[in-house]
């Protein structure tokens, strides 16, 4: 039996990880609530996104904190222009084809950084990277600590624009009755487009979170999409509050099964659960829209 | 019969080509373009003819790819029978994932991730179990004789590769004219009304599903016999879930040529990319993927819709309208 030594640490790196997850998530989520579709060039968007962090620390010397203010706002803009000029047209309106759309937006796009790139990972060196905060028994990295923060700090943001603004109520008014907002002169190509962006914009951040500790390669986004799948389908498709906690709780599953099962059985332990849940509970744990 | 002719027509063509040119580079083309073929016309007729779109074949693929290697080279059982049971397995996977599918009523989005999902779980799971050779692949022996599966020359493999893919074109067909085709069709244009009608629509999805998977499954098989040497990237890696939809998008969705025609206009380009840039990695799906964009957003019904529409404006001058308008976006 583990004592709570190993244990208390294990949760809380959990928790430190799922956040970043949960960030990834909340923008998948969002898109979903509100285009009722899944983005499938998330992953490859992240990707692109990382590579952004990362060459500008290694070009522009930009710490991946402070570039998080000039990346976001240009993911914003990309992810508007990808939904409002090449997704939104392209679909004539047909989920099918939205789905063959952001498909082959993420082969176009991970294939692109593969050829410019290559293969090779990349990482950068920070200073501060391998500092150290001490949280009761627990050591924890201070960037997972900052990530944990900043990830709190951006789902409060993005729920008072929700809530406030008149952007966030035309996107609740989009995702709830598309037919009415419409009538009631809200421009939705537009709010799907703001929608996408924001979606977009989430993956700026959390790219900026991930890269002081981890690496980047074309096929780096890949595998945290498919745990943010997990995560929005484990809290619902298009619930926020699910995406949070279901970030948080998949971040802590994957740590302790990864202390008792090996790292890449850890992995299967996440898609176990996913394929149980889409099978189950297609609906999620708390199944509603935004 | 008569609407078996154009298929038997077009094997029969494709058939003399290993009469006319011996050059390996011109078969071994054609080759994977016919794989792809296959490949895609598996996906087509859960894709193309029911609607369900799965972007995990590679689960299939994969299975046949490692049971036929694994039958082979820890068993000792005979090729052919290796490739056999490689298609039957490949079928029983797509039984199951479309039991457990179907059943919970997923469909759309769900679906295609879902499928996704069980592709990597099989990628991952044989990337670590022993029994796959778990990073190192499993290669078959050489061994050139017939009855081994593997042949000196690459002719031999083009005409069993074009008689899968024959069968394949017949079998499609047929389902298109029989009842089945009928409830699929149905299913994939209106699920509620068909189920309203009395079609069993979850019966029906996932009786196309197993096809689907078999005949997937036998690319796979294939696969293994041909470059002798499989690992889980190949084998349940996504490239071959993009292209088994890739094909019958471009070439036509839900159509008996469509797998064909987009296998080899894919092919093709991915040959004059590498032609133009040379070997650069990734390129050739930097295209594929802009390809795909570009034949949703201008020709939805891909190259055989435009095919129809060019014959329709060459038979009837007159009409302006192409085909497509008539028809609308379906």
């Amino acid at each position: 039996m583990l004592s709570s030594a190993i244990l208390v640490p294990a949760v809380l790196n959990g928790l430190m990880t799922g956040a970043v997850y949960a960030l990834i998530a909340l923008g998948l989520t969002l898109i979903y609530g509100v285009l009722h579709i899944i983005n499938f060039a998330h992953g490859a968007l992240l990707t692109a996104a990382m590579f952004a962090a990362f060459f500008a620390h290694k070009l522009f010397g930009l710490d991946p904190y402070i570039a998080t203010i000039f990346l976001t706002p240009l993911f914003f803009l990309v992810g508007y222009g990808l939904q409002r000029f090449v997704i939104g047209p392209a679909a004539h309106g047909e989920d099918r084809n939205i789905l063959l759309v952001t498909l082959g937006l993420a082969v176009v796009i991970e294939n692109a950084l593969l050829y410019a790139f290559r293969a090779d990972t990349r990482t950068i060196n920070l200073p501060y990277a391998f500092d150290i905060v001490e949280i009761g028994t627990a050591f924890l990295a201070l960037p997972r600590v900052i990530a944990f923060i900043v990830v709190l700090a951006v789902a409060l943001v993005l729920w008072l624009i929700m809530r406030w603004t008149d952007t966030g109520k035309a996107i609740r008014a989009v995702a709830k009755e598309k037919l009415g907002a419409e009538l009631s002169g809200i421009d939705v190509a537009h709010i799907y487009a703001v929608t996408f962006g924001l979606g977009t914009a989430c993956l700026a951040i959390a790219a900026c979170l991930l890269i002081p500790t981890y690496y980047v390669n074309p096929h780096a986004g890949n595998a945290f999409v498919l745990v943010a799948f997990t995560v929005v389908v484990l809290g619902g498709m298009g619930s926020v509050a699910g995406a949070l906690i279901g970030g948080l709780f998949v971040g802590v599953v994957e740590s302790l099964s990864g202390l008792y099962l090996g790292e890449s059985l850890g992995q299967i332990g996440i898609f176990a659960m996913f394929i149980l849940v889409l099978l189950f509970r297609p609906s999620g744990l708390f199944g509603e829209r935004v | 019969m008569r609407r078996l002719a154009p298929i038997l027509v077009a094997m029969a063509l494709l058939a003399t080509v290993p009469l006319i040119t011996s050059s390996n580079v011109v078969l071994n083309f054609l080759v994977m373009a016919l794989l792809i073929a296959l490949v895609g016309q598996g996906w087509n007729l859960l894709g193309g003819y029911g609607g369900q779109y799965s972007f995990g074949h590679a689960a299939f693929f994969g299975t046949g790819a490692y049971v036929t290697a694994i039958l082979q080279m820890r068993y000792g059982i005979n090729a052919w029978l290796g490739v056999c049971v490689g298609i039957a397995a490949g079928a029983l996977v797509g039984a199951v994932i479309g039991a457990l599918s179907f059943r919970s009523g997923l469909k759309g989005s769900y679906f295609a991730l879902v499928t996704l999902a069980f592709a990597e779980v099989l990628r991952i799971i044989a990337s670590v179990a022993p029994i796959t050779g778990a990073g190192v692949g499993t290669l078959i022996t050489l061994d050139l004789r017939p009855e081994a599966f593997q042949f000196q020359s690459r002719a031999p493999f083009y005409w069993i590769v074009l008689a899968l893919v024959g069968l394949s074109l017949i079998l499609i067909r047929m389902i298109e004219d029989s009842r089945f085709g009928a409830y699929l069709i149905a299913v994939r244009e209106n699920e509620d009304a068909a189920q309203a009608l009395g079609v069993n629509t979850t019966m029906v999805k996932l009786a196309a599903m197993t096809i689907s998977a078999a005949i997937t499954a036998a690319g796979g098989c294939f696969y293994a016999q041909y470059f002798l040497f499989i690992d889980a990237g190949i084998a349940y890696g996504p490239w071959i879930s993009v292209e088994a939809l890739l094909a019958p998008i471009i070439g036509g969705i839900g159509t008996v040529f469509g797998p064909l025609l987009g296998a080899l206009v894919v092919k093709t380009l991915g040959e004059l990319t590498k032609l133009v840039t040379g070997d650069a990695p990734g390129l050739d799906l930097v295209i594929y993927g802009g390809v795909l964009i570009l034949v949703v957003a201008f020709a939805p019904r891909g190259i055989a819709g435009i095919l129809a529409d060019l014959r329709h404006r060459l038979l009837s001058p007159r009409t302006a309208v192409p085909a497509s308008l008539e028809r609308g976006h379906g």
